[in-house]
């Protein structure tokens, strides 16, 4: 029972992280339709943005709250810069925005093994977080991992609010919808583009900051992790951001659990097996969105 | 009011217009008739500036604006509403008004005008926009454009796909309409548009083929010009 317990925990962790890189790609593919291959170095860029203050700041626990923040900064003004150089230009063609973006990927790899070396580095993680928390009985939750899913749940609340409640997620919503009618609107859609691509990029940037409690930094941590947020969305329905949150969840505990019973290569290749059947059956994805309108 | 010269737009490599020339009055009713495909949602989309042309020029009260994004044209005073009865379908009715009136002068004013043109609309606000009947999403759409309080409404085929006990309903909104805010109309049904429209144009694939002033007495030189 604490075994089931502790892999679901575990699972349910993963899964934020997850969660956070796949709602910031949903964000992006949701309204411009873009596929951002670089949006894994934007969660390295959080990863080393993290790395460096805690060089900077000696108490690993005021630095890596306040990483919070400047990963998030950090990571949306790549993205912004990402989106005002390149892929505003190349909107109307998916494909070569895919490969411009997957160069861009390379690209800020090799810049990063200039800068940070190609070994990984790790950051001291806070003494609070190095423990357990037991829950009940034998059942003992590790606190970075307790930290990460309260981070994951405050940034998703944030985002819920920003879209649901104020006028400017309410644009992005729009553009979202029917972008052509949100222009003539008077919504500036080039801004709210670019808006978007921040706030996405920036989730990506806070989910760097949280793998640095999970593991080691490295050039190329963003590729390994950025297939199962793809996935992630796939699965949950393009632009449906609820079913990100669920599948994250279940994708996050069936890896682990898998994981658990067998290896890890055996459990990358049972949810690969698993997703693939799935798609078969649900091409459009767990969860479509239904409406009366044609727009 | 808006002056079109030697339009020429299409999408890809497929060109709709084919150097068009028209010119909208600062009042009334003025129409475009054609049949499906002749380019009229295309020359409305041009003129919003949600297609770029490939040649000519667009002008709004003298300025040029062939280069002008869209949401720009909107502030300088023109609104457009869509064919197809389009809306935001998962914001509420309120919310879909709110778009347009979000960082508006006076925006609340304008918006509770609008509703107040179509009272219709008010049990309904709380509702998401897909949900609305064809009709109520047509007067939604009006209400959303009137909210900028344009000079010029841009209308593509205002009447299409709407259950018949609203269409004259919505007819009736676009002539009293016409009394306050110069209306640039696209129709395929004649009778309408003839009875609103001061002037018309009428397009053939992507042509204008003939134009004149409305009323009854040039219905049948229409009527022949499309042969329907």
């Amino acid at each position: 029972m604490t075994v089931v317990a502790s892999q679901l925990f575990t699972g349910i962790s993963i899964g934020a992280v997850l969660l956070l890189i796949a709602l910031g790609l949903a964000l992006t593919f949701g309204q411009m339709g873009v596929i951002n291959m670089a949006h894994g170095e934007f969660i390295m860029a959080g990863a080393y943005t993290t790395f460096v203050l805690q060089s900077a700041i000696t108490d690993a626990g005021v630095s890596l709250l306040v990483a919070i923040p400047v990963a998030f900064a950090v990571a949306g003004a790549m993205g912004v810069l990402l989106e005002f150089l390149l892929i505003r230009r190349l909107y109307a063609r998916p494909l070569d925005t895919l490969l411009v973006t997957w160069g861009v990927s390379l690209l800020l790899q090799q810049l990063a093994r200039d800068i940070f070396g190609a070994p990984n580095v790790q950051t001291r993680a806070p003494e609070v977080l190095t423990g357990n928390t037991r829950i009940a009985g034998d059942l003992t939750m590790a606190n970075n991992r307790l930290f990460i899913l309260g981070l994951v749940v405050l940034a998703v609340a944030a985002l819920t609010v920003a879209l649901r409640l104020t006028s400017f997620g309410r644009r992005i919503r729009a553009v979202v919808q029917n972008r052509d009618l949100a222009a003539v609107s008077g919504v500036p859609t080039a801004r709210i583009d670019r808006l978007t691509f921040f706030i996405g990029s920036g989730l990506a940037g806070i989910a760097g900051v949280a793998l640095t409690l999970l593991g080691p930094i490295g050039p190329t941590m963003g590729t390994n992790i950025i297939i199962d947020a793809f996935l992630v969305v796939v699965v949950g329905g393009i632009g449906h951001l609820r079913g990100s949150v669920i599948v994250a969840f279940v994708l996050g505990v069936l890896q682990s659990s898998v994981e658990y019973l067998t290896t890890l290569s055996v459990a990358k290749v049972a949810v690969f097996v698993a997703i693939v059947a799935f798609l078969q059956w649900r091409p459009q994805g767990a969860f479509t969105l239904r409406t009366r309108s044609l727009a | 009011m808006l002056t079109i010269e030697g339009l020429q737009a299409g999408y890809g490599r497929s060109i709709v217009l084919h150097g068009i020339g028209i010119s909208v009055g600062a009042a009334g009713v003025t129409a475009v008739l054609g049949h499906n495909g002749a380019g009229k949602s295309t020359l409305l989309r041009a003129a919003i500036g949600l297609l770029k042309p490939r040649q000519g020029t667009i002008s709004f009260d003298g300025e040029d604006i062939t280069r002008m994004p869209a949401h720009q044209r909107v502030a300088a005073g023109m609104a457009y509403v869509p064919q197809g009865q389009q809306c935001f379908p998962h914001l509420t009715a309120l919310e879909n008004l709110q778009i347009t009136a979000d960082g508006r002068k006076q925006g609340k004013e304008s918006l509770d005008a609008a509703l107040d043109l179509f009272p219709a609309l008010k049990p309904l606000l709380r509702r998401r926009a897909g949900l609305l009947s064809g009709g109520q999403r047509q007067q939604l759409g009006i209400a959303r454009a009137l909210i900028t309080r344009p000079r010029l409404l841009l209308l593509d085929e205002p009447t299409e796909g709407i259950q018949p006990s609203v269409v004259a309903e919505i007819e009736e909104k676009i002539l009293d309409l016409a009394n306050h805010v110069a209306i640039f109309l696209v129709e395929q049904h004649l009778g309408f548009a003839l009875r609103a429209a001061q002037n018309y144009y009428v397009l053939e694939s992507g042509r204008v083929t003939s134009t004149g002033s409305g009323g009854e007495s040039s219905a049948d030189l229409v009527r022949a010009a499309l042969s329907v």
